[in-house]
């Protein structure tokens, strides 16, 4: 038997759970829009939801959940890709403030 | 004794040591794995340009808030986020072995693609009848419109490779030549499409509705 021949887990109960999940979610995000509240708390709430969001889609749907060693993988990989994109931001400081620690 | 009968520490035998070395990295199938470092780069991409729109908007004030409604982007979620469920319903069926099912709802999830572009380009045809462009738009800012093309813009053409993806694997598979785990690291690739638009949504959209 092939990995594809293996049902996942939760079957398509799960999916649909997942589903009304995931539309719930975006439905919150399209409520925080009408809030009278400043930017910068609306792009808190907003973001906390779309992380929420984001999480769901990847755990059940991208079947994160059912491969210990794939989200070793993509926890390390993620993490370094994210420590190298670092690498652009005393960069980005010189062309708005000039080099860095110039003093 | 052999040099293939030895054993590693004495528990290990030749078999197990040879499955350990020829087992895929992190026990995940080399296509897959394929897919998800390019899912891991493209969201490197993605969050790239999110984050200098976010740093744009957030030093510019008086930042356009051009949306009227939000009817347009509603059903345009709706419809990507039920896509991902049809290609979760085609990879179920394709893991049973059901490959007319699982053909018929990945092209189900092809059409919610186009469904999804078709809406998406109307969304932008009406930006552009007000006098948007790359460019230049009528309600202040030019950073606005730049940056609101090339987000949606790249996002769309995610969506539109997607849907050839899934039209050319979906006729493969029907015809023998895929398998199932080749629909399963398509849908991965659909899925992201969908995960990407939940950050595009509220950042794009629903942060500048005027109201």
């Amino acid at each position: 038997m092939t990995t594809a021949d293996t049902p996942k887990n939760g079957g398509m109960t799960r999916d649909l759970i997942v589903y009304v999940c995931l539309l719930a979610l975006a439905g919150i995000q399209f409520v925080i829009a009408y809030q009278d509240i400043s930017t910068s708390q609306m792009f808190a709430r907003m973001m906390i939801v779309a992380c929420i969001e984001a999480g769901v889609a990847l755990l059940f749907f991208m079947h994160l959940s059912d491969s210990r060693g794939l989200r070793w993988f993509v926890l390390i990989f993620t993490v370094t890709v994210i420590m190298f994109l670092q690498y652009g931001w005393t960069d980005a400081f010189r062309v708005s403030n000039g080099v860095p620690w110039a003093r | 004794m052999s040099q293939a009968d030895l054993s590693i520490h004495g528990q290990v035998s030749r078999s197990t040591a040879t499955e350990i070395m020829t087992a895929p990295a992190f026990s995940v199938p080399a296509k897959k794995l394929a897919m998800w470092l390019f899912i891991i780069a493209d969201s490197a991409t993605f969050a790239g340009c999110l984050v200098a729109y976010g740093f744009t908007r957030g030093a510019t004030p008086n930042w356009p808030r051009p949306f009227h409604s939000i009817t347009n982007v509603a059903v345009m979620t709706f419809i990507l986020l039920s896509s991902s469920l049809t290609m979760m319903i085609s990879v179920r069926a394709a893991e049973i072995g059901d490959k007319a099912k699982a053909f018929l709802w990945m092209m189900i999830t092809a059409v919610a693609g186009i469904l999804f572009a078709t809406l998406h380009l109307r969304e932008w045809m009406g930006l552009i009848n007000e006098g948007a462009t790359l460019f230049h738009n009528p309600w202040g800012t030019p950073a606005f419109s730049s940056l609101f093309f090339s987000i949606t813009g790249l996002h769309l053409l995610h969506v539109t490779g997607g849907v050839v993806a899934l039209i050319a694997v979906g006729i493969s598979y029907k015809g023998g030549r895929y398998q199932a785990d080749d629909l399963e690291v398509t849908g991965l690739y659909w899925h992201f499409v969908d995960l990407v638009w939940m950050f595009v949504v509220p950042l794009v959209y629903l942060m500048n509705l005027s109201h």
